[in-house]
């Protein structure tokens, strides 16, 4: 392996972007502008370049850490300055460097407002993203987990819709409120084990009684990113107020989130603490499948329903993470990827038509095949891997969680499966409603197809939509000894406390 | 290598065309159509060769015995849960091959001719040539995960089809439905596949079949009962075939997917996608044998819809529809046939099915083109002089579907009927007695549709009757060569599927446990089972002669005495009204009740909009004690002093 510390190179790289961009002076604020777009555009390219040196030097036949970089930082708590990624967390890693310049280019023509500004936020959000699935530290891994917030607040409030300071304000509420409780849990993590070393944690040996209280702590703010019924009802908002990348990032990153901090902290530190609480989390997981379907296919806003859409998808990747099977876990991060790149596309989808006609409401759409027939294709392709059919990348997460549900619990498989069917009807009507029907408004008349930008975005996400969905062994392949270790290290301590018969294994 | 080659060159013909959608754009007038003829061509030539390919498939697998599977590479693989990408050749994959391929090549063909004023032809045979791959996908299927696969792909291009004129509301709607209705099937099929994996641990057929015997009283707990293992599993994944195969209850969305063009009903309504579940059925035979459960469910279901289907093509008026509905019945009839153990009649019956339906569709699509896009018998008749040999393919068509000696139909309708009858149980008895009385009304609906369309004065008005002209050669020798499959393909193969030589050419790719007897009882059946269809036949087709040549004024008699039945006929037994009431509705009712009172008034309500606004409540409260004048603060410091005062000296003091 290289000797590279290439996991802070790319944690860091954006920063030297904003550097770059700050250093823009000019008295013409297009030039401004356009100079910042090219920066961010390049740097967090490069990035996505450099990151793909994971996917090539990745031992896929370890479950070690990799890529790890220990420095001391505060050594009288034993803090250290810890990064390092596995077969669970690379690949989060790569979608965050795939989607970033994806949101760059997206941003393109739509942001004309402090587009320096904008762009700043978003490398600074990058830049956070990844510090996140690569900490090994807690006291690190809670500054990338919290920082993300402030320059998401940032976007949604500055650059959002009408109601984007309601929005704002939600999001930080929700999410400020689980953060709150999960610092509390660190602590005591820190107080019993006496390190913040993730690795080490994962290791020790929690009081179960102690780790019951810990695990509602981390569930509280994991639940909130997923994000899981009942508090679902920031994402609509977040996500209608939000620019079109800011979306896209929010749901192709950040609900990855909460997922991540099931598998990194819950299951690996809180064995016991999960296994109790698991009937909780499938009550709730099949709650929002079933309730978020139904409610999509109510919506008349269409970022409204493909949210509503996203927290259904979120709830097959809890269900799979803790039935504790192999195929139910690998699912759940399959899922997550595929959700990570198909939900981002739908966003973007959405934002191509916003750019033109300015109105999120389905109603004032309709029959936009005759005049966009790339954009049709596009939309159905992505609408397909939404629904999860096979030979597309939502297909494999699906039927991966599914197969591990049927294994743990027939009746969550049988419910969660039917939100495979509504997901089908909510999606096709909204299909319809935007695509199909003969093109009658006065506004689409002249409407154009996607132009090369545009598709330059989409070609990248569709080739790997399929690519998902046709050899999924490229992913999978990462996740193998990481997964069966990780279960391996959660049955083993199920069986020293005696409570792996509960298990049912 | 023949079979990778078979199945693919439709692929490439679909993407090949699907590039030409693009390029034919913003293409001038001269451009586009050399770009719909380049599409044609393509798309044709590479489903005739996939055709001929068939063929020597059929002659290497099926006659020669030579069953192989092809490995492509590895789909998904987590845990035990692993599967590739693989094309299974046996003989019943072979049969299936010659279908699908030979029906697929002809619409195609006759496409080239239906489609001609249509804008958009090569997004049609791109979408055609997409779903005869999907098709094949499913027949190679060597596990569970990738027949699913093709089920949705066949799924996702019928969708597509359904809605190809997507300006219509109706198209649209339909074409939703279709898909949806089809996930419900899904559903069912998805957890079949899920316990199989659970009881076998793997989900590769073979490896599956071989361990079925072992595990024949194995017991799975699903939905916490304790159920008998390949029973469940059985009727899960049945579940999906009467999905796919539109049998009752899960019927309602093949009678709308007429809203498609006829073409693609021949092909896919009719001929080869709707019979996905009878295939299913009959390539998962070494598990179905053990559960005499889920045969009976089986054989019930598929009688009850041979029956059903036919009541409601009786009084249907649109040409596609009454066809439709008999698509229906027939798949009623494959489905008992498997359910008695008589697989191989099942696949016969199938087969002869594809070529004849295909070839009556077709045929209607030809009347329809004939007539200028009139589908309503009410308006057609007296048309045969017009359109001879149209005409005269309708009624081999029909004489094949009615069971008519020595058409197509008339092999294998026998076989399926004595192989019921000779089952000797309950539910055989049912099936036989409820195909006979199809049988009856098949014939009368047949050539009810015959007489109405055909004979009897015109009530086609003056522009449409000047019109009526015969299809173009393009669109007639394909319907040719389906006549010719309507003709010999009952009497020609009867021996190798359902006689003598059947324990040779099938092989191992359909398993008859020995105790299962009706196939081989069925060729000792006593001479009136024999005969009984055969008479019923003629029943039906004098009944419509007198009905609708002799005396057409008593039809709307019985109408009108019998208003009540004759409404819930017509009314297709109230399907579609019952589930818009049970399902429809209310799911969008509760998604809004939930969303509004749900997230809206409940969750946000007393979640951050309650707090947020009991935060308001109380600044403004507390603000109001802000009122600017020094003695209310001074009264307020003292007020606290004293309270201060009073509990130091009440704390401390005592």
């Amino acid at each position: 392996m290289l000797d590279l510390p290439l996991l802070t190179i790319l944690t860091f790289a954006p920063l030297v972007g904003v550097l770059a961009i700050l250093i823009i002076r000019h008295d013409d604020p297009e030039v401004v502008a356009s100079n910042a777009r090219n920066v961010a555009l390049f740097v967090s390219s490069g990035v996505f370049l450099l990151s793909l040196l994971l996917w090539f030097t990745f031992d896929r036949t370890t479950a070690d850490f990799q890529w790890v970089e220990k420095y001391a930082w505060m050594d009288d708590f034993g803090i250290s300055y810890h990064m390092g990624v596995d077969g669970i967390s690379v690949l989060f890693v790569m979608l965050t460097t795939l989607l970033t310049p994806i949101c760059v280019l997206a941003s393109w023509t739509s942001i004309n407002e402090r587009v320096k500004e904008y762009m700043i936020a978003f490398l600074i959000l990058e830049t956070f993203m990844i510090g996140m699935f690569c900490a090994l530290d807690l006291f690190v891994f809670y500054i990338f987990f919290e920082a993300v917030l402030i320059p998401m607040f940032i976007i949604i409030g500055v650059w959002g819709g009408a109601r984007r300071v309601y929005a704002a304000f939600k999001l930080f509420l929700y999410t400020l409120l689980g953060s709150v409780l999960m610092l509390v849990a660190m602590l005591t993590m820190y107080y019993y084990a006496d390190t913040t070393n993730v690795i080490e944690l994962m290791g020790y040996d929690f009081p179960i009684d102690v780790q019951k209280w810990m695990w509602l702590a981390f569930f509280a703010s994991f639940a909130v990113k997923v994000p899981m019924w009942p508090v679902h009802t920031w994402l609509p908002d977040a996500h209608v107020e939000a620019p079109t990348a800011g979306s896209v990032i929010l749901a192709g990153v950040l609900l990855k989130f909460g997922g991540y901090g099931f598998l990194r902290f819950s299951l690996p530190m809180m064995p016991e603490a999960s296994l109790f609480f698991t009937p909780l989390i499938y009550t709730l997981s099949i709650v929002a499948v079933i309730y978020t379907s139904l409610v999509a296919l109510a919506q008349e806003d269409m970022k409204k329903l493909i949210a509503y859409s996203s927290i259904a998808h979120m709830g097959f990747v809890t269900i799979g993470t803790f039935t504790l099977t192999t195929q139910g876990i690998e699912g759940a991060i399959y899922q997550m990827l595929s959700h990570g790149v198909v939900s981002a596309a739908l966003f973007l989808v959405v934002g191509v038509v916003y750019d033109r006609i300015h109105t999120r409401e389905i109603a004032a759409y309709g029959g936009l095949v005759s005049r966009m027939p790339a954009y049709a294709l596009t939309f159905m392709v992505f609408a397909m891997a939404s629904v999860g059919l096979p030979g597309t990348g939502g297909f494999v997460g699906e039927v991966l969680v599914l197969v591990g549900a049927f294994k743990a619990n027939t009746w969550v498989a049988a419910f969660a499966a039917t939100g495979v069917i509504l997901g089908a009807a909510y999606t096709l009507y909204l299909y319809r409603r935007i695509i199909f029907g003969e093109l009658t408004k006065e506004n689409l008349m002249k409407i154009k197809d996607m132009n090369r930008r545009e598709i330059a975005i989409f070609a990248p996400l569709l080739f790997i939509t399929i690519w998902m969905g046709i050899y999924p062994s490229s992913f999978l392949d990462f996740m193998h000894v990481s997964v069966e270790h990780l279960i391996n290290q959660v049955e083993t301590s199920l069986a020293q406390s005696g409570m792996l018969e509960l298990a049912g294994r | 290598m023949i079979e990778t080659i078979l199945v693919f060159l439709p692929l490439v013909g679909s993407i090949i065309a699907g590039v030409m959608v693009f390029a034919s754009i913003d293409a001038d007038k001269h451009r586009k159509h050399t770009l719909d003829l380049a599409s044609q061509v393509v798309t044709c030539g590479l489903l005739v060769i996939s055709a001929l390919l068939a063929v020597v498939i059929f002659f290497d697998v099926g006659l020669n015995g030579n069953a192989r599977t092809t490995e492509l590479f590895t789909w998904i693989a987590s845990g035990s849960f692993e599967l590739s990408w693989a094309l299974k050749v046996d003989t019943l994959t072979s049969v299936m091959m010659i279908v699908v391929c030979t029906v697929s090549a002809m619409v195609h063909i006759y496409s080239v001719g239906y489609m001609h004023h249509d804008p958009s032809v090569p997004r049609f045979m791109c979408y055609l040539s997409l779903f005869t791959f999907m098709m094949l996908m499913l027949i190679t299927a060597d596990n569970l995960v990738q027949m699913f696969f093709g089920w949705e792909g066949v799924g996702l291009a019928s969708y597509l089809l359904i809605g190809f004129w997507y300006k219509r509301p109706s198209a649209n709607a339909a074409a939703i439905k279709a898909f949806v209705v089809n996930r419900v099937g899904d559903f069912g099929f998805a957890l079949g596949i899920f316990a199989t994996f659970v009881l076998f641990d793997t989900i590769h057929l073979d490896t599956i079949f071989d361990s079925v015997p072992g595990q024949k009283d194995a017991i799975l707990n699903v939905f916490g009962v304790d159920f008998h293992a390949m029973t469940i599993i059985c009727l899960l994944l049945f579940v999906g075939a009467m999905g796919k195969s539109a049998q009752l209850g899960l019927h309602t969305w093949l009678p709308d997917a007429m809203e498609g063009p006829t073409p693609v009903s021949a092909l896919i309504h009719a001929a080869t996608m709707v019979t996905a579940g009878v295939f299913m059925v009959a390539r998962l035979s070494p598990m179905f044998e053990y559960s005499q459960t889920a045969l009976d469910v089986v054989t019930v279901v598929g009688a009850s819809t041979a029956i059903f289907a036919a009541t409601i093509g009786c009084v249907q008026n649109d040409i596609k529809r009454v066809i439709a509905y008999s698509t229906c019945s027939q798949l009623g009839y494959m489905f008992f046939a498997c359910g008695v153990s008589a697989y191989s009649a099942g696949i016969f019956h199938l087969m002869t099915h594809g070529f004849f339906k295909a070839l009556l569709f077709l045929g209607a699509g030809s009347v329809i083109h004939a007539m200028s896009d009139e589908q309503d018998m009410r308006k057609m008749g007296g048309i045969w002089k017009m359109i001879p040999v149209t005409y005269a393919l309708m009624w081999i068509g029909s004489l094949a579907l009615a069971g008519v000696p020595p058409f197509a139909g008339f092999f294998s309708k026998d076989i399926v009927l004595e192989a019921a009858y000779a089952a000797h149980s309950g539910v055989g008895q049912y099936a036989f007695v409820m195909g006979l009385l199809a049988a009856l009304l098949t014939a009368f609906y047949s050539w009810r549709l015959l007489f109405m369309t055909f004979h009897g004065t015109s009530r086609a008005d003056e522009k449409t009757l000047a019109h009526v002209h015969e299809s173009p050669k393009v669109m007639i020798i394909p319907l040719l060569v389906l006549a010719l499959g309507a003709v010999a393909a009952g009497y020609v193969p009867y021996s190798l599927f359902v006689g003598d030589g059947m324990a040779n050419f099938w092989g191992d790719a359909i398993l008859m446990l020995p105790h299962h007897q009706a196939l081989e009882n069925a060729h000792h059946v006593p001479a009136l089972v024999k005969y009984s269809p055969l008479i019923v036949g003629a029943i039906g087709i004098g009944t419509a002669w007198v009905l609708y040549i002799k005396r057409p004024d008593i039809p709307p008699m019985i109408a009108a005495r019998f208003q009540g039945v004759y409404q819930f006929l017509l009314n297709k037994w109230y399907f579609d009204e019952l589930y818009d009431k049970l399902f429809v509705r209310p799911a969008f009712a509760i998604g809004r009740g939930l969303w509004k009172g749900g997230d809206g008034a409940l969750i946000d309500g007393c979640g951050p909009d309650g707090v947020s606004s009991a935060v308001r409540v109380m600044a403004r409260r507390v603000s109001a004690l802000q009122t600017g004048y020094l003695y209310h603060y001074a009264f307020a410091m003292l007020i606290g002093i004293a309270a201060l005062v009073s509990w130091y000296m009440f704390t401390k003091g005592s």
